[in-house]
């Protein structure tokens, strides 16, 4: 969140080479083109990042050109390959996270922002914030050796019985799988999205829940009618940034979603994303198929930038509401 | 290495077979306690995905008398790229047209059916905490993992349990058939009591290696390998190379050269 | 900024009065929705709790001073321990901090104090959010086909991942952080003839340092966990080594080889390690807010 300070509007006492008093100190020359020269560095990372992947997918992409997103063959024995199974599962894997991921962390904002006491904010939030600090590997351990037979045991023939009758729900489960994946990538992504969404919750402009109240709304209407409206385009932006986090999620997913090269409508059916599918073969691929898993890679950095830019503008035009920006 | 990757080397490579490995089809049935046998249009099926339950009547017709539950199967696969895909891939394809119309053989193919898992680790992974799955590792995988692995049913009809000795049977089954620079798959290979699904592992040696002192050691080292080395196999679940083709190896190795003189003393 | 649908506000003429059925509804709609947040804030913390359970449980066991001083047993035998992963984590982090940190505060301190307005720092920052975004395996291939291809796996190639993946996180605490600077901090040191360079790194610089460290902290955390771009850069050594040039293991390596292997002694290792990894990860996460409450 951009926080308001004071030199953002005090564009004139800061001239860019301009000094203030006398002649141009040396220190301060080679400061400013040393600093330049240092910042530099992240444009280039970036920039050589994008043409290093597109030279080294260049023999994919001629060979198999726009069809190579549409193609759903993965077969290294004839060299023919395909990137739509990767991004089916990256698709449905990471809307799932969000289905699952996006109502609890929308309750988590709203009471971190609204209705907790606020002595319980800050240990709240923190452990929050500590869900996003375990590493990927070790909620991958977990979903091996707890979530894997958790769901096998008791939420597969629940789903079954249930809801057996959708295509969603067909074919036999041992608990590796799409759902499962999207289970874990829920668990992953829900932090990103409660701590941004309870930021944006708290840029909202006080009069409004305030004015909500005096009129005699209670503190669910006054937050529903009143706030939500307002901060909806914030709202939408931590989601979106969550999606861009479930999207290059690797490890974790890797570790339970069966890494089958498969297209099915049945989320108890393995499957893999584009990040798994690199996590498994990239180390042992030469030639054609390692230009296609670049290429895949290089899908997976547009998607996330699409993602990662829109969330952005909306987050940021939220933080920029007329009488918004009360500090957290 | 295949003829067109000899040709990238740039330099004359040769194949030397260390020792001999078998491929097994392990498995995770806890109320099954006889070894389960296995016929090729079985294991074909199975990863295929044609075969979908332990009680199908194509693995039932092996195993009178043994209690298969009606449980899907969850076949494993190798997810990366690796020797141990190829070989057995190199079976299917040997034993199912189907397969290799469909599939075909390489270190790393598209499954139709199965979850794929990384290393053999990953793969006895899957297998020891899945109950009901099947999948493909190495010998000494299978048997330092405690996983209970199959008979195949051989060429000549009979189900072999994989063993050190059995794939040494498979080895000298097909002596007959070795080409001169050893690259040979012995997949399916004649003779009784010989494990089907068995591999060489080989080491790539530069015909000539330009440093004097190193291509000598390595020649020695390879020397090594192929006699006394040969008995460090089997305590690792590896299977010694049998003793005709040892002979053999020697004429090769006296081809080596370091700077261009040969690496080993004259016999 | 209006809402665009009225709340269902029983229309009301005179006060006092009695509730009525609409009052009740709404009373109870605001409870259940109050407890809903409530319980999602619950549910959230539920698979934290989890997973510091189970990864203690199930590692604490096997955590004994031989484990954390012996490298891997070959398959088969028993025993042995994460020496070569945690010196390999150790010596990666530290690379990845000395090339990562560095370049993130001074690329930090150039956006918020020396270039700010200007199109080029406009540039910078674009790159370092755009960066910020991107996948850490597509990191990991970006530095395989620049590095390894070329030199082969190295403890070097997987440091260079782990900075890049460091460094946004660093570029941007460090300029939020320069921000919270009050001016007349700065316009007092330039008031007294100052050179720019000498207020901004003496006065400036120093009074966000403890926000910059807390910043720097929480990234170095944040690598201490990665796992996927090592897998192609690094790739994993079971021996001791700490030359650069060579392949390297490192903790969440091991933990991902280890889980996901057969050996029930081997998921008790990952386990263990997965225990080591995650305490190194909450202190630095703890020390960092610690670290800023107290100095902020």
């Amino acid at each position: 969140m951009k926080r308001p300070s004071a030199h953002d509007t005090e564009v004139a006492i800061r001239p860019a080479r301009r000094p203030l008093f006398g002649d141009v100190n040396l220190g301060d020359r080679l400061a400013q083109s040393g600093g330049a020269l240092i910042a530099g560095i992240v444009v280039v990372i970036l920039a050589a990042l994008v043409l290093q992947m597109i030279q080294a997918s260049t023999p994919a992409f001629s060979k198999f050109g726009l069809g190579f997103l549409f193609s759903s063959k993965w077969d290294p024995v004839k060299d023919d390959y395909g990137a739509l199974p990767f991004l089916y599962g990256t698709v449905v894997s990471s809307i799932g996270a969000l289905i699952i991921a996006v109502p609890v962390a929308f309750g988590v904002a709203i009471f971190l922002s609204e209705l907790a006491p606020s002595w319980l904010r800050g240990p709240v939030g923190f452990t929050i914030e500590l869900l996003a600090a375990i590493p990927s590997v070790v909620y991958g351990l977990w979903g091996i050796f707890v979530l894997k037979p958790f769901m096998a045991e008791y939420v597969g023939p629940v789903l079954k019985s249930t809801l057996g009758w959708l295509p969603l729900f067909q074919g036999p489960y041992d608990g590796l799988g799409m759902l499962t994946g999207a289970l874990i990538l829920s668990i992953m992504i829900l932090p990103t999205i409660a701590s941004i969404s309870r930021d944006v919750l708290r840029a909202a402009p006080p009069t409004l829940r305030e004015g909500a109240l005096a009129l005699g709304a209670t503190r669910w209407e006054a937050i529903r009618y009143a706030v939500l409206p307002n901060v909806r385009s914030g709202l939408v932006g931590a989601v979106l940034l969550g999606l861009g986090r479930a999207l290059g999620e690797t490890m974790a997913i890797t570790m339970v979603i069966g890494n089958k090269v498969d297209i099915s409508a049945s989320l108890f059916e393995k499957s893999s994303t584009m990040a798994s599918q690199i996590a498994n073969q990239y180390s042992e691929a030469s030639d054609m198929q390692l230009a296609a898993l670049t290429e895949i890679a290089l899908v997976l950095f547009a998607v996330t930038l699409l993602f990662n830019v829109g969330a952005r503008i909306l987050v940021w035009r939220t933080g920029r509401m007329p009488g918004g920006g009360r500090s957290a | 290495m295949s003829d067109e990757e000899l040709g990238k080397a740039g330099a004359p490579i040769l194949h030397i077979p260390t020792t001999l490995g078998a491929v097994v089809i392990a498995y995770n049935l806890p109320s099954v306690k006889e070894p389960l046998k296995l016929t090729p249009d079985a294991i074909a099926g199975i990863y295929l995905g044609d075969i979908k339950t332990w009680n199908d009547a194509k693995i039932a017709e092996s195993n009178p008398g043994v209690t298969l539950p009606a449980d899907p199967i969850s076949v494993a696969f190798r997810a990366d790229g690796s020797g141990t895909t190829g070989v057995f891939t190199n079976y299917l394809s040997a034993i199912s047209p189907t397969w290799k119309e469909k599939v075909g053989a390489g270190k790393s193919v598209a499954f139709p059916a199965g979850s794929g898992a990384k290393g053999n680790e990953g793969v006895s992974g899957v297998i020891k905490t899945t109950p009901g799955a099947l999948g493909y590792v190495e010998l000494a995988y299978a048997k330092q993992n405690g996983i209970a692995f199959a008979q195949v049913k051989n060429a000549n009809g009979d189900f072999v349990t994989p063993s050190t000795e059995s794939v040494t049977a498979a080895a000298a089954g097909s002596l007959a058939s070795m080409p001169a620079d050893y690259r040979t798959s012995i997949v399916n290979a004649p003779g009784a009591g010989a494990y089907p699904i068995s591999s060489f592992t080989y080491l790539l040696l530069y015909q000539n290696v330009d440093d004097a002192a190193k291509g000598k050691a390595i020649a020695q080292y390879v020397w090594w390998a192929l006699h006394d080395g040969q008995k460090l196999c089997a305590p690792l679940d590896y299977a010694p190379l049998p003793a005709e083709l040892v002979t053999k190896l020697e004429a090769t190795l006296r081809t080596l050269t370091a700077a261009g003189q040969p690496a080993l003393p004259k016999a | 900024m209006s809402a665009p649908e009225a709340p269902p506000v029983a229309p009301s003429s005179a006060l006092p009065r009695q509730a009525t059925g609409v009052d009740r509804r709404r009373a109870f709609v605001d409870k259940l929705a109050r407890g809903a947040c409530v319980a999602a804030t619950v549910l959230a913390i539920v698979p934290l709790v989890a997973v510091l359970i189970y990864v203690a449980a199930k590692g604490i066991g096997s955590l004994s001073l031989d484990f954390l001083t012996n490298t891997p047993a070959p398959m088969g035998e028993v025993g042995g321990g994460i020496k070569n992963a945690i010196i390999g984590t150790l010596l990666l982090v530290g690379i990845a901090s000395l090339i990562g940190i560095p370049i993130g505060v001074i690329t930090g301190i150039y956006l918020a104090e020396l270039g700010r307005y200007s199109k080029f720092a406009q540039a910078v920052r674009f790159s370092a959010d755009i960066l910020g975004g991107v996948p850490s395996i597509v990191i990991g291939v970006f530095v395989y086909t620049a590095i390894v291809l070329h030199w082969g796996y190295s403890a070097m190639a997987g440091s260079v991942s782990l900075a890049i993946i460091m460094l946004p996180t660093v570029i941007r605490t460090t300029e939020e952080m320069l921000k919270l600077v009050p001016d007349a901090l700065r316009e007092a040191a330039l008031a007294l003839g100052v050179p720019r360079w000498k207020a901004i790194s003496s006065i400036v610089v120093r009074t966000a340092l403890p926000g910059i460290a807390t910043g720097v902290m929480l990234a170095v955390a944040r690598i201490a966990g990665e796992t996927a771009p090592l897998l192609f850069t690094a790739f994993g050594n079971d021996a001791v080594s700490t030359s650069l040039t060579k392949p390297i293991g490192s903790l969440p390596q091991m933990i991902f080889t280890h889980s996901t292997s057969a050996d029930a002694e081997w998921h008790r290792q990952a386990a263990a390690g997965a225990l080591v990894l995650v305490i190194l990860i909450l202190v630095l996460n703890i020390g960092a807010r610690v670290f800023i409450r107290r100095r902020g």
